[in-house]
């Protein structure tokens, strides 16, 4: 019966609870964000570092670096050449070097030219077909897979560089072989094939477009297969498309002129090393830096270094949720305190009724305690739901997604505890007053 | 029934009062009058167990409250006395109805909703019990507070100026329910009051001096 009176003493009072019930919403809905956010990030991020010591690439900004080539989302720093990075990725101190080189998307996704090396370290297994072979076979990853329902034996283009709108490469169409499973890392959102495809993709391109970040390569020798796009008739951006078996030969499905991974004076975007001995962990980066035009970063370094930069605005966002929340803890003191005069009588009458002081303490911290609940409850579902809207976003844009089914009982717990402590605290006076309410006087005064 | 003996209390150490002795049998009505600021309402309190009185003794029921803890007469009151106000005084969350639920859960340990239906239905409130209190009329909201004040068959029922915010006709109509009830639940009534109207009725009387 008291637990009853102290839901209806909230209810009866809408526009003081609804104040102090969105406050406590708000803030628990961001420190949930938050903790959901700073967790599954870091996991995301730490995931997709495993096994890669350094990456080898193109001077420039060490962190855009790391973020193109191990988590594919900003733009490469530039190219290097292929055969001087062979000789690192030769070196006794190297256990496993997987070269990349960056071209074209299709639909926004990445293809990403690279050995079968890569698979295998993202634990990349096959759903269905087989690992790609010649030039322009590709392997989709399951969220490719679904999203462009792409299918064993579809065909497409690919727009150059990595914006979606780019000029469409329609000399030579990629062939789906094969299907990855989900992996649970940025591999699932790639479109893989092997590096001379790309080479031969822009092969004899004209370079009279705009070359900011993206992949650029030398003419080869036989770069004459070029001229053949210019004629072609338009196709959508990316479009998959159907080829008429008449113009067969027009997608080059005879291997024998395709370039191969031999072809000297090619250039690749970046390496991805794993050593065997950690010496070259400590040494590489300033070697390489001072002999060669190439960078070495460290995957760890530079997202320690993110995650630090990160830590800055995701603790100054902790501040705000808590002041919210000493507001909203502070308008249910407001609240049960202004109520105090009007309710005293109440309190009186209960008293009368035979209810024990105790009675009335509970009355009133019950009362600041059902509202914090209600206030985590709602918070704790609108910080998913703005998880979730967060991960839609960047699900577009990084192709990276985070589950808001995911509930992290530790901190969680300890936001609730938190929530009820504030009720218990705003709540404190009101009901120590109510406690020591002075029966006959009260009434001596009605 | 109640009686009390040699009562003294006082607000400050160097002040004592001496409260005339008062008996009351069960099914008879006593009033307390005199003028204001002669001590009508901190003798109603005494008697009620909210004030404690500092020497002598008040008997209800076989019970001396002089010699129970503050607990214990919390307990008491709300097990033995009903009381009614100059001003009734309602949870204002609650319906008229759970208002006399929350006295018979308070007093006894449970809800007696059959109880309180009937008590309502007797005083004429059947179509509003499921009303807020503050929208019964001023009349109606003294009669619920009747109801409310013996749904726990007390012992003895206090009431403190039951009539001075009402009109002529209200007020006539709670003196006799307050009487009737009395009766029938065989308990003490002591009215405090200066109203004229109440005053005239009854004959058995103490006046504070």
């Amino acid at each position: 019966m008291i637990f009853k009176l102290a839901w209806r003493n909230i209810i009866f009072k809408p526009l003081n609870t609804l104040l102090s019930v969105v406050l406590l919403t708000a803030s628990v809905a961001i420190i949930t964000l938050l903790i959901l956010l700073q967790n599954q990030f870091e996991d995301k991020f730490n995931s997709n570092i495993e096994g890669v010591d350094l990456v080898l690439g193109a001077k420039g900004s060490p962190l855009q670096l790391i973020l193109s080539s191990v988590y594919q989302v900003d733009a490469p720093t530039g190219n290097i050449s292929f055969d001087s990075a062979k000789v690192w990725m030769e070196h006794p101190y190297v256990e496993k070097a997987i070269p990349l080189a960056f071209g074209d998307n299709y639909k926004g996704f990445k293809i990403l030219g690279t050995t079968t090396d890569y698979l295998e370290k993202y634990q990349l297994t096959l759903n269905k077909g087989k690992l790609f072979k010649h030039n322009f076979d590709v392997v989709v990853g399951s969220q490719v897979a679904e999203k462009l329902n792409l299918k064993l034996g579809d065909a497409f283009f690919g727009a150059h560089g990595h914006a979606e709108q780019g000029e469409v490469h329609d000399s030579y169409a990629y062939k789906v072989v094969g299907i990855a499973n989900e992996s649970g890392k940025v591999a699932d959102n790639l479109i893989l094939c092997n590096i001379p495809s790309v080479w031969q993709m822009h092969a004899g391109h004209d370079h009279d477009h705009d070359h900011d970040h993206e992949a650029e390569f030398t003419n080869p020798p036989h770069g004459e297969e070029g001229h053949v796009h210019s004629d072609d008739e338009e196709h959508g951006h990316g479009e998959t498309v159907n080829l008429p078996r008449g113009e067969e030969g027009h997608i080059h499905s005879d291997y024998e002129n395709d370039m191969s991974i031999d072809t000297p004076n090619m250039d690749i975007t970046s390496v991805l090393i794993k050593f065997r001995n950690k010496m070259g962990f400590v040494m590489w980066p300033n070697i390489i830096a001072q002999n060669t035009n190439m960078q070495a970063a460290s995957p760890a370094v530079e997202i320690n270094r993110l995650f630090t930069l990160f830590g800055v605005g995701i603790s100054g966002l902790q501040y705000l949720a808590y002041a919210i929340m000493f507001i909203s803890g502070l308008s249910i003191f407001i609240a049960l305190y202004n109520t105090l005069k009007e309710r005293k009588y109440e309190f009186a009458l209960l008293r009368v009724q035979g209810a024990k002081r105790s009675q009335l303490l509970i009355l009133v911290l019950l009362e600041s305690i059902l509202l914090c609940i209600v206030g985590f409850i709602f918070g704790t579902i609108l910080g998913r739901v703005g998880l979730y809207v967060l991960s839609t976003l960047s699900e577009s844009e990084f192709k990276m997604n985070f589950d808001p089914f995911v509930f992290h009982w530790k901190q969680e717990g300890l936001l609730l505890i938190i929530t009820l402590l504030v009720g218990v605290l705003a709540a404190a006076i009101p009901a120590i007053k109510a406690y020591t309410l002075n029966l006959s006087k009260t009434l001596a005064n009605a | 029934m109640i009686s009390t003996k040699d009562i003294t209390f006082s607000y400050q150490e160097d002040q004592t009062f001496l409260m005339p002795d008062l008996h009351c049998d069960a099914g008879n009505t006593i009033l307390i009058t005199g003028d204001s600021g002669k001590g009508k309402t901190t003798y109603l309190h005494l008697l009620a167990g909210m004030l404690q009185a500092k020497t002598g003794e008040i008997v209800i029921d076989g019970t001396n409250l002089n010699n129970l803890s503050n607990k214990k007469r919390d307990q008491f009151r709300g097990q033995n006395i009903g009381l009614v106000f100059q001003q009734s005084h309602f949870l204002q969350a609650f319906t008229v109805l759970e208002n006399l639920e929350m006295a018979s859960t308070l007093s006894s340990g449970k809800a007696n909703s059959q109880k309180a239906k009937e008590l309502l239905t007797r005083l004429g409130l059947k179509t509003q019990m499921h009303k807020k209190p503050h929208q019964l009329s001023l009349g109606q909201q003294q009669r619920a507070s009747i109801a409310r004040a013996v749904s726990n068959e007390p012992k003895l029922i206090l009431a403190d100026e039951p009539t001075s915010s009402l009109d002529d006709k209200n007020a006539s109509q709670v003196i006799e329910l307050l009487t009737q009830l009395s009766k029938d639940y065989k308990a003490a009534l002591v009215i405090v009051t200066h109203d004229s109207r109440v005053i005239n009725q009854f004959t058995n009387k103490l006046t504070l001096v």
